[in-house]
């Protein structure tokens, strides 16, 4: 290979040989020369060749091409909602997509005054009193939330998740509770929601460091946790809340629910489906745990000419610090993710964020009445309120499965099976789904 | 830069009755969520959610974006976060619908491509790292080195083996390493270093024991040296029944030349953002593939992407031997699409060549700069190397009580239109500064990042109050940390 064909690699020849003589060797081989020679590969990779843009274009696109993007009446996590096109042209602009994590603060206020911008947008939408600078994503945000938990509490290590908590997210926070050593113990649900009853039997046993719920839950009710902070706490537990984060602008926040973590997935402020990721998980803290919240935190302070300014704060709580003492390995958050959120959250405002979950909510209901009006569909949880989710028991011969495989075939995600209920169907709807898209949906399913 | 900053917040911007959004008729607005009950509604309407028109959006985080610095504005010498330049095809390829519009739900049959993608990078990266198979769920990694140590943990246990509840880490190791294994539930036993900067193979010996699960190192190691005894060590770590842990941070310098599963790792992660191009995004999103020996495979997470022979079709899988789950879906997708573009380009020849080239600038830039600085390790270096400050003529940490730190040297070169090494790291040193250049930079790039340096040297000798006060032409300057902590403020 000719080196100077090589786009991305600016060495010519001379420059190659005049590097290497002030280096004082000989070849680029010879870089290498305390490396023990059994060792090295002495052979070239088994991958394939360098391609031109023009290749790369026409393989990545026939890739793209096989995938068949389907109309998503479907939730369970990830959320089709719209976003401007104002959010990637920003975001994308690449003084802020090639830095690195802001360790110059001189050089980086972009990137930290978007962050302070995504925290203040974060807290207030959660109702809690600080956001950390994100986590990867709602399933690892919860994971992290249930280590908190424990280290808060110091001497107990049980956590309490309900079983209407998604389960991806669930099947996460167990991986972490195995390898943490968390006696993670799974509150059955009872008609589709908590098992208010049995949390409260466990809580009474006094060995509980915290209480995991879901809201709207897994099947898409909202669940109503009245009394639920107090009980927590009146036995030295903490309650953690995990949302979808666009339905905060509407339904009763974890602040209100009187919750001391707020934690969850907010690809639904914009972000694009994208075969489930790059998402953003968030994590809400009320003040008192602060020092527990792992993660980047960016605090405002003064420059030496004593101007506003943002930067990386109490670093003391972080991993590279902690070594060893550490509860959390987080060392970034999700950059990009975040500024998606701050910008569409700019965009969007109270109101826009109120009319998203409005129309939201009337498409998935306008779905749920059509599909119970088929006589083909029935609740699964009958009148348990939902928002724009819901879950139905489907009647027809055929089976869930062949009813999904039928609407894929027109076009149509029809949701998930609802798991260890095998005749039932998790659907959801979002501002993006047309009245004819929902009617027509509905004609096929009940066909 | 020069000092005429941007500094409001998109909440001063904000205006009641502003709006920066257009939606279509609701199809249906006889539903509203004010049919709910109204204790599960929202009781304060938020307050901090700002009101601004499209424009006002616009050049907000436009004017903003001239705040920051990154790989597009110029050196970006961050040691051990290998900021090499990233492709803009790869942006384009990652945004085509067929992968953006797709709904993880979606079964198998319809994103076919997106699981051939997937599975055509876990194979290359398998190849240039000599293991088995990968994973490509981990987020960052960070999450990778958990889900790596997650690896190493199950096998242990699948084999009946609970002792080992132990893993070895060098002293120089990045601090995410203890960390990871803490969460994961080890302890951490940590193995010094020589003076020549490597493991010190007689200190690990008294380590080794039934209760080690493995032992984590990179190699080439923090300080840049590579660690020739790694097969001693291996086989030392093997003999008593643990696992080798390959931290890919420094990947970079060894493609295509020397790996990872020849040197005798079992388990390793890469960062797709650091070796493979992806953008660094201000701290994410990354990707942390994790790659295992033959005979791991069935441990890696679920789930799991494999073809199916007969059917000639991508299934996702999940396996009973795994060790659970560590996401929701298939991990950053959008950054995998992106190391593909990267992996595709560069190909079978580029790949060596890129870690080739960036030993030559690093080992460039550490010979034209060791007569100003302290070099503690002389030697070949591999993709970076560490400085421990100012030679003491210069004004360095050994010249007197009030000597030029590492700090004011990476200020002033903000000044000059650098972003600064990684300092204060590693730990074995006090005045750190560890300097990753990169294959992407040019000799001219390189020459004139020599010469400021040279003249930062001068200037610690004539001007030291100067540095002290540094930065002093960038749109802040130094910033007050304890009243970031004193008069804690997260939110506006």
């Amino acid at each position: 290979m000719q080196l100077e064909t090589m786009k991305y690699f600016p060495h010519t020849p001379e420059d190659i040989s005049q590097m290497l003589e002030v280096i004082g060797v000989k070849s680029l081989d010879d870089l290498y020369a305390e490396v023990p020679e059994e060792l090295k590969l002495h052979r070239e990779l088994n991958i394939p060749a360098g391609k031109s843009e023009i290749e790369v274009r026409r393989i990545i696109g026939e890739l793209a091409a096989q995938n068949k993007p389907l109309v998503p009446f479907a939730g369970a996590g990830a959320y089709d909602h719209y976003t401007p096109s104002v959010v990637p042209y920003l975001a994308s602009r690449s003084e802020f997509s090639t830095s690195y994590t802001p360790y110059q603060a001189e050089i980086s206020q972009g990137t930290l005054q978007y962050i302070f911008e995504y925290q203040t947008m974060m807290a207030d939408l959660t109702g809690m009193d600080l956001s950390n600078a994100s986590m990867y994503d709602g399933s690892t945000a919860t994971a992290e939330a249930m280590m908190m938990c424990v280290a808060a509490a110091k001497k107990r290590n049980r956590v309490l998740i309900s079983a209407t908590v998604n389960p991806a997210v669930r099947a996460v926070v167990k991986t972490y509770a195995k390898f943490h050593g968390v006696d993670l113990v799974e509150v059955p649900a009872a008609g589709g929601t908590t098992d208010r009853a049995e949390v409260s039997r466990l809580l009474a046993e006094e060995n509980v460091a915290g209480v995991i719920v879901a809201q709207p839950n897994y099947y898409g009710i909202v669940e109503d946790f009245s009394g639920l902070a107090d009980e927590c706490h009146a036995h030295k537990a903490l309650l953690a809340i995990n949302s979808v984060a666009s339905c905060l602008a509407v339904l009763r926040t974890p602040g209100e629910w009187g919750a001391d973590i707020a934690c969850g997935d907010a690809q639904s402020l914009g972000l694009p489906l994208s075969c489930g990721g790059p998402y953003i998980g968030y994590l809400c803290v009320k003040n008192a745990l602060v020092r527990k919240m792992p993660g980047r935190l960016v605090g405002q302070t003064v420059d030496a000419d004593g101007k506003r300014a943002f930067v990386l704060t109490m670093q003391a709580r972080e991993q590279h610090i902690r070594r060893e003492k550490a509860t959390s390995n987080i060392c970034t958050a999700q950059g990009i993710m975040c500024l998606y959120v701050a910008i569409y959250l700019s965009l969007m405002g109270p109101q826009g964020l109120r009319e998203v979950n409005e129309h939201s909510y009337a498409a998935a209901h306008l779905l749920h009445k059509l599909l119970l009006e088929s006589g083909l569909f029935e609740e699964a949880f009958a009148g348990a309120p939902f928002f724009n989710e819901f879950t139905l028991r489907y009647k027809g011969t055929e089976g869930v499965d062949a009813l999904r495989e039928r609407l894929a075939q027109a076009g149509f995600l029809a949701g998930v099976k609802a798991e260890g209920l095998d005749d039932c169907l998790i659907l959801a709807a979002t501002e993006q789904r047309t009245e004819q898209e929902i009617v027509e949906f509905a004609k096929i399913a009940c066909s | 830069m020069n000092r005429t900053v941007y500094s409001p917040l998109i909440f001063e911007l904000s205006k009641a009755g502003r709006k920066g959004y257009s939606l279509p008729q609701n199809p249906c607005p006889t539903y509203q969520t004010a049919q709910l009950p109204a204790e599960l509604l929202r009781q304060n309407a938020p307050t901090r959610l700002p009101e601004a028109d499209e424009l006002t959006v616009v050049r907000h985080y436009t004017n903003m974006s001239g705040n920051n610095f990154g790989v597009d504005t110029g050196f970006y010498p961050l040691g051990s976060c290998t900021m090499k330049y990233n492709p803009k095809i790869n942006e384009e390829m990652a945004a085509l619908p067929g992968f953006a519009a797709i709904h993880p739900a979606q079964d198998a049959p319809y994103m076919q491509g997106a699981l051939k993608l997937y599975d055509e990078v876990q194979h290359i990266l398998a190849e240039v790292a000599g293991l088995s198979r990968f994973t490509l769920n981990p987020f960052a990694g960070a999450h990778g080195e958990l889900t790596g140590l997650m690896v190493i943990r199950t096998y242990h246990e699948k084999r009946g083996d609970l002792k080992r509840t132990k893993i070895i880490v060098p002293d120089s190791a990045h601090g995410t390493n203890p960390a990871s294994a803490a969460v994961c539930g080890l302890q951490i036993v940590q193995v010094k270093s020589t003076a020549d900067g490597t493991v010190d193979v007689e200190d690990l010996k008294p380590l080794l024991g039934p209760d080690i699960a493995g032992m984590m190192m990179t190699n080439p190691n923090t300080l840049g040296i590579f660690e020739r005894q790694i097969p001693e060590i291996a086989k030392l770590v093997h003999e008593c029944g643990g696992l080798m842990y390959y931290d890919g941070a420094n990947l970079n310098p060894m493609l295509g030349v020397c790996r990872p599963g020849d040197m005798g790792f079992d388990v390793m992660h890469i960062n797709l953002h650091k070796t493979f191009s992806t953008p660094h995004g201000g701290g994410g999103p990354g990707s942390g593939p994790v790659g295992v020996r033959a005979g791991l495979e069935d441990y890696l997470p679920n789930p799991q992407v494999h073809f199916n022979a007969e059917t000639k079709r991508y299934e996702l899988l999940s396996n009973d031997n795994a060790l659970g789950c560590i996401s929701a879906f298939l991990g950053n997708f959008g950054i995998i699409v992106r190391a593909y573009a990267y992996l595709l380009t560069l190909g079978k020849e580029g790949i060596p060549m890129a870690g080739k080239l960036s030993v030559l600038n690093a080992n460039y830039i550490k010979e034209c700069l060791k007569d100003y600085y302290y070099l503690p390790i002389d030697g070949l270096c591999k993709h970076e190397f560490v400085f421990d400050g100012l030679l003491p003529k210069y004004g360095g940490e050994h010249s007197d009580a009030s000597h030029i730190t590492t700090l004011e040297v990476a200020k002033r070169l903000l000044d000059y239109g650098f972003h600064a090494p990684t300092i204060y790291f590693p730990l074995l040193f006090h005045e750190s500064m560890m300097i990753e250049p990169t294959e992407t930079e040019s000799k001219e790039t390189l020459d004139a990042f020599i010469d400021v340096m040279k003249q930062i040297a001068k200037e610690a000798l004539h001007q030291p109050e100067m540095l002290r006060q540094a930065p002093h032409s960038t749109p802040v300057r130094r910033l007050d940390d304890v009243k970031a902590v004193k008069d804690a403020k997260f939110s506006f």
